[in-house]
């Protein structure tokens, strides 16, 4: 027990300030509720999901700076796709969104070991041509999102044969977020992909001379970030209920929960939860800075200053562990 | 058989030439687009579009030059954008109420303190340089507004000489030449002769050999994003000249070129390789490009899938060419 504790000393420390920040808020604005939850599970959404895509990049050593730009090319084709569709054509249209979001991730992926330019350069150009494509699919703002698919992420959790009452504080958004990251990364996470995951990022080369191949597990990598990309663009469509070709803040908020949920960037350490977490804590902050009427561009500079202080304590601390 | 010996060779000397003299491709590079320029708008190519073309280079070369310096060490300065368009901000509020050299010392300070802060990250808390950087820039630019909300009554004026440097022309070439030939020369002098300058590339190519032979990192680091910082101030304060409008995000769409102009120009992101002169001409190529990308009238979108694709396919040529290994 004490080793689980201590093996996940940063996700349970973001775990409590989550708790923390939650009575915050309710002691804050008494009667922040289900409702409250709701729309901040659904806000969330997005970034949670751009953050773990960019968690899995980082994980496996690399850094994909285009992830904004392939949420919008996302979310234009799933919203050009859904207008005036039928419930089983919007099925069909999510599956080709999700698609769409490998596809994007496995070129990105590929042209960084095949033109062998850094990650950070590579995905720098392909910002630009995703926000191109995006562009091209829809020039303003349009498109329609099914209504079943706003309904997954819309309102509590109601399970037959179970009071609403015990059920309904669960935000749909939340279990929707928890199936995603559960139904792609966990059996990833267990198979021999996942432990590659995190063997070329903690040492190439090691990697390399231990039988991974090296190539094809970074295009795999980023060919999840990707699908999460697709996720997260299809969320901003479900929760809009339109397309929107102009990338919104995902790119930076996403890097600045991965870091925060103890993802060490260069690769190797950390898991999903921490980010997750790390997400709704960033999101709360900003709320309860909201609701205590701050000026929302002071709250921008809280965001920061949490991030950056987070990191430097962060710094020194591993410094002071290698030091003992 | 000698057919088959032949082209190798032939390919191995060149790219040793290539790769001892990395300029001579990328100005290949850029005397071709400009050809093709030509070929596409005959009659383009006059004295008006080539000052033209160096003046919205100039901002972009300099804003450049803060990439160019902290990747030398492999490092990177994504807070450029945010402290160029806080300068000029500060610079353009501040000169209606207390004067223009006051003005633009306060927002030098500024900038000062923005590139101290990431020096202080980077090089004592040993912070990623990505994360410190973005995150300096998160919360400057939310400084940045919430103190527009105090001057939002005061209104902007643009200090004199700044118009000058930023739009004018002397002998049909633009003024801010003045201030961007010596600065070029200064930088291209002093990454190679001056001890700073060589301490850049040893911290960038091997921070334990650096450190072991005596380099006090910490203070490269801390010098060199403080500097960082201030070039990135001086660039908002031309390119407040050059736009003549005060917005909260001047520079802001300045800022991936810049990384990408750098990286165009050879300096390699990890560290040890490149210069600021293959960066000046890295963003020319870009400004170049742009030029040429517009005059395709293309839709927006295809612009930008272009733009991508030409950055990714020169630094990957351009990698391969270069390669020593």
């Amino acid at each position: 027990m004490m080793r689980v504790l201590s093996n996940n000393g940063w996700t349970v420390g973001l775990a409590g300030l989550l708790v923390v920040l939650l009575i915050a808020t309710k002691l804050i604005q008494p009667n922040f509720g289900v409702s409250g939850l709701d729309s901040l599970a659904r806000a969330a959404l997005p970034f949670a999901l751009a953050t773990v895509g960019m968690a899995v990049v980082v994980i496996a050593g690399g850094i994909d700076l285009s992830i904004a730009a392939m949420m919008s090319v996302a979310s234009v084709t799933g919203a050009v796709l859904m207008d005036g569709a039928t419930d089983g054509q919007a099925g069909l249209a999510v599956l080709a969104v999700l698609g769409v979001g490998l596809a994007m991730g496995a070129i990105n992926g590929a042209l960084i070991v095949l033109t062998r330019v850094p990650d950070i350069v590579v995905t720098l150009a392909m910002l630009f041509v995703w926000q191109g494509v995006a562009l091209l699919i829809l020039n303003a703002p349009g498109g329609a999102a099914a209504p079943w698919l706003r309904g997954l992420i819309v309102g509590g959790v109601t399970l037959p044969g179970v009071p609403a009452a015990l059920t309904e504080w669960l935000p749909k958004a939340v279990v929707f977020l928890l199936i995603c990251v559960a139904v792609i990364w966990l059996p990833i996470r267990r198979s021999k992909l996942g432990l590659s995951f995190y063997a070329i990022g903690s040492d190439t080369l090691a990697a390399f001379r231990s039988g991974v191949a090296v190539g094809q597990t970074r295009v795999a990598a980023y060919a999840v970030c990707g699908l999460f990309a697709a996720l997260g663009g299809l969320a901003v469509t479900m929760s809009t209920g339109i397309g929107e070709p102009i990338p919104g803040p995902y790119l930076l908020a996403s890097v600045a929960a991965v870091v925060l949920g103890g993802v060490v960037l260069g690769g190797g350490r950390g898991g999903l939860l921490g980010p997750i977490l790390a997400v709704f804590v960033l999101r709360l902050v900003r709320l309860d800075l909201t609701l205590l009427s701050v000026d929302p561009n002071v709250a921008a500079i809280v965001e920061g200053l949490i991030m950056v202080v987070v990191v430097m304590l962060g710094g020194v601390l591993a410094m002071r562990g290698r030091r003992a | 058989m000698t057919m088959a010996a032949d082209p190798p060779s032939v390919l191995s000397r060149f790219s040793r030439i290539m790769a001892d003299r990395p300029l001579i491709p990328l100005i290949l590079l850029l005397i071709g687009l400009v050809v093709v320029l030509q070929i596409m708008q005959p009659g383009i190519l006059n004295e008006r579009w080539i000052s033209n073309t160096m003046k919205f280079a100039i901002p972009l070369a300099m804003l450049a030059a803060c990439q160019t310096l902290t990747m030398l060490t492999g490092g990177i300065d994504l807070s450029a954008g945010t402290v160029a368009t806080i300068a000029a901000f500060v610079t353009a509020t501040l000169t209606p109420l207390i004067g223009a050299p006051e003005a633009i010392g306060i927002a030098l300070a500024v900038a000062l303190v923005v590139g101290l802060l990431n020096g202080f990250g980077v090089a004592i808390c040993r912070v990623h340089p990505l994360i410190m950087t973005l995150g300096t820039g998160l919360i400057a630019t939310g400084c940045l507004l919430v103190y527009q909300r105090f001057v939002i009554s005061t209104g902007t004026e643009i200090p004199g000489f700044l118009v000058w440097l930023g739009t004018g022309r002397t002998l049909g070439m633009p003024n801010g030449l003045f201030v961007f030939v010596p600065f070029a020369i200064l930088l291209i002098w002093g990454q190679r002769r001056t001890g700073f300058g060589r301490l850049l590339y040893a911290v960038g190519s091997n921070e334990a050999a650096a450190r072991l032979s005596g380099v006090r990192v910490w203070q490269v680091h801390l010098a060199l994003y403080s500097l960082s910082g201030f070039i990135a101030g001086l660039t908002g304060l031309l390119y407040l000249g050059l736009v003549k409008t005060a917005s909260l995000s001047l520079a802001l769409p300045l800022d991936l070129p810049s990384v990408a102009a750098a990286v165009v120009g050879g300096t390699s992101i990890f560290g040890g390789r490149g210069g600021y002169g293959g960066t000046i001409i890295g963003a020319l190529i870009l400004t170049v490009l742009a030029t040429m990308l517009t005059l395709l009238q293309m839709p927006e979108g295809g612009r930008r899938i272009l733009f991508g694709a030409i950055i990714l396919a020169v630094t990957a040529v351009y990698i391969r060419l270069t390669d020593r290994t």
